[in-house]
């Protein structure tokens, strides 16, 4: 096996490990600050590729310019889901919380399979098969404007949450729940705030997703385990840590897929988070609760 | 009467009502009621971990996987039956909860970590037995299929009614035996556990230990929903046994049930399983028949339970018909 081939196996899985980081910054985000685990993140995912693969086919709109007014809009469905339904659970225990988020789930993925049946669908842009190469090296071009898009949006949730006033508002809320109450700051809206931005980040890296999948309804709940799985291995609340722990799932999977066998794939990314729990259950990047 | 006699009367109409099903019943109803039965079973299993012992699986799957391969293969590659197979598909399950808690517990995860990990485990298993060749993989594992008319107590080969026994008779030990251990040391020490293991540990429970029971116990338990589901069904495929849809439907009757009870789960799982199948005839009759209808009706049922009576549906109901907190 030579080591180009392996190059651009480690290449590939970085890229879509960006896209990968992106949703699961959307979870570890809503995490950190509501304190809820969003069992229904893949699903939200899957709803958003759908989105991109609709506006592609009725206006030939790419994928990365529908990531905006997909975004937009999850973002206001994200805030209304939060301010409507999730925000009277945050005191109830996590078995409550966690049949509330797996019945939006199911309601989610069977609309999908209600309204376009199960067969799969995907974009087709003109980039898609180009690539650039750097001697034996290639970058695909349609890996790369995702992964780009990916950062973007990152770095982007980063500094509004390190620079804003808003956004130092919720990381207020995040450390010291009844603080921030106490200072006066309307935590119930905040809350629906950071899963409306939750939403936004998971719709633009659904929207990415379908420059580098096809999308079918029954795709969502092993979405939902994978951002899990990256949210764990990064540190569940840690934003950089989501990025790290996409990264080194994108690249595992690619290297598993590459030696062992594609439908072990995601076995090594379970491996990988049962090490992690048990050796540093905080996550690479975490900080100990 | 007391509340002890109430609970007493009503679990004799019930057991007796169950009891003589097969002589009213139809084969089709009769296989309802035996779904009934089987999720009212492993609604018990998991609420031994999670109602009594506070201890959240969302990977129960593990144990009705394992436990319906090991029978199966037993049964299928060594011609051991089922009465027999049974103690190497609880021992397996034992020592994979045991292994799992021992991680677990020793390494102080707990909450939303412990049942994320229980999912991994699940997950890690499902693929684990796609790849293997000896078992079928993802092709799936067969079971002789004999005769309706086929009575073998022995070998668990026979029509719905000997299946419906064996299936009330599995939940009404389980009934039994959470009964017996609610009342017991262990259901104390785990309530204790539940409701604040710091305070337990400052009372000196040795916390690890108990809680390691809770889950070799819901273990062992859900491994024989296992056998019966593989002798029942009579095929096993990875993706669908060890599928974490698998473990959120064991654990849905006795959420919605209550959580903790003992009747609980037995309601949750009566109500969850004739509703699905009422929502399969409404759609067949109304010829709505696009995939996935169904499942939403479902999801939106389980949204109302869960936002509008969040202990689950027998506390409220225990207090109607005066039989006190429903536990």
């Amino acid at each position: 096996m030579s080591t180009s081939l392996i190059a651009n196996v480690v290449i590939a899985g970085v890229l879509t490990g960006l896209v990968y980081g992106l949703m699961a910054l959307g979870l570890s985000v809503i995490f950190g600050v509501v304190r809820v685990v969003n069992f229904a993140h893949g699903e939200m995912m899957t709803i958003a590729m759908y989105a991109a693969v609709l506006l592609f086919g009725a206006f030939r709109l790419d994928p990365l310019l529908a990531a905006l007014p997909v975004a937009a809009l999850f973002f206001a469905l994200g805030y209304a889901l939060q301010a409507g339904l999730i925000n009277p659970f945050i005191t109830r225990p996590e078995h409550s919380q966690f049949i509330l988020l797996v019945a939006v789930a199911t309601i989610l993925t069977n609309l999908l399979l209600m309204v376009f049946g199960p067969d799969a669908r995907n974009v087709q842009t003109d980039y898609m098969l180009d690539s650039w190469a750097l001697g034996q090296v290639l970058f695909d071009k349609a890996r790369v404007y995702a992964a780009l898009a990916a950062l973007a949006t990152a770095a982007g949730l980063f500094a509004f949450f390190r620079y804003s006033r808003t956004g130092t508002a919720i990381r207020a809320c995040a450390d010291n729940h009844l603080g921030a109450l106490i200072v006066g700051l309307n935590v119930k809206h905040l809350y629906a705030l950071t899963f409306g931005l939750g939403a936004a980040c998971v719709a633009v890296a659904g929207c990415m997703m379908t420059l580098l999948v096809e999308v079918a309804p029954s795709v969502g709940p092993s979405y939902t385990l994978l951002g899990f799985v990256i949210v764990i291995v990064g540190g569940l609340g840690s934003m950089p840590g989501a990025l790290l722990g996409g990264v080194l799932i994108g690249v595992s999977e690619a290297l598993a897929g590459l030696f062992i066998d594609p439908s072990a794939k995601s076995m090594f990314s379970f491996g990988l988070l049962i090490l992690v729990l048990l050796l540093r259950p905080q996550g690479l990047l975490g900080r100990r609760p | 009467m007391s509340r002890e006699a109430r609970a007493g009367a009503l679990l004799a109409a019930l057991a007796a009502a169950l009891a003589a099903l097969p002589l009213a019943a139809n084969s089709y109803l009769l296989s309802v009621a035996t779904l009934v039965l089987y999720f009212a079973y492993t609604g018990q299993a998991w609420n031994v971990m999670m109602g009594f012992a506070g201890q959240l699986s969302l990977g129960h799957s593990l144990y009705v996987g394992l436990g319906a391969y090991a029978a199966a293969a037993l049964f299928t590659k060594f011609g051991v039956g089922p009465w027999a197979g049974m103690w190497l598909a609880m021992a397996l399950c034992v020592a994979a909860g045991v292994a799992i808690g021992l991680l677990a517990f020793r390494f102080g995860i707990s909450g939303v970590y412990f049942a994320l990990l229980t999912i991994a485990f699940a997950e890690f298993t499902r693929i684990g037995f796609d790849h293997i060749a000896w078992l079928g993989g993802p092709g799936g594992l067969f079971l002789k299929v004999e005769g309706r008319k086929t009575f073998d107590l022995a070998n668990l080969r026979g029509g719905q009614t000997m299946f419906y026994y064996v299936m009330l008779a599995l939940a009404a030990g389980a009934f039994a035996l959470c009964a017996g251990l609610l009342k017991s040391r262990a259901g104390y020490y785990w309530r204790a556990i539940r409701e604040d293991e710091e305070a337990a540990r400052a009372l000196g429970i040795n916390t690890f230990r108990w809680k390691l029971l809770a889950v070799a116990i819901s273990a062992a338990m859900t491994s024989l929903a296992g056998v019966f589901f593989a002798f029942y069904y009579n095929n096993l495929f990875p993706e669908q046994i060890f599928h974490i849809s698998q473990s959120i439907e064991i654990i849905l009757g006795p959420i919605v049930g209550g959580i903790g009870t003992l009747f609980g789960p037995i309601l949750g799982a009566a109500m969850l399983t004739t509703l699905a199948d009422a929502l399969n005839n409404l759609v067949a009759a109304m010829g709505w028949d696009i995939p996935g209808v169904k499942q939403v009706f479902y999801g939106v049922i389980l949204l109302l339970v869960v936002v509008f009576v969040p202990n689950g549906i027998w506390p409220p109901l225990a207090k109607r018909l005066g039989l006190g907190r429903g536990d």
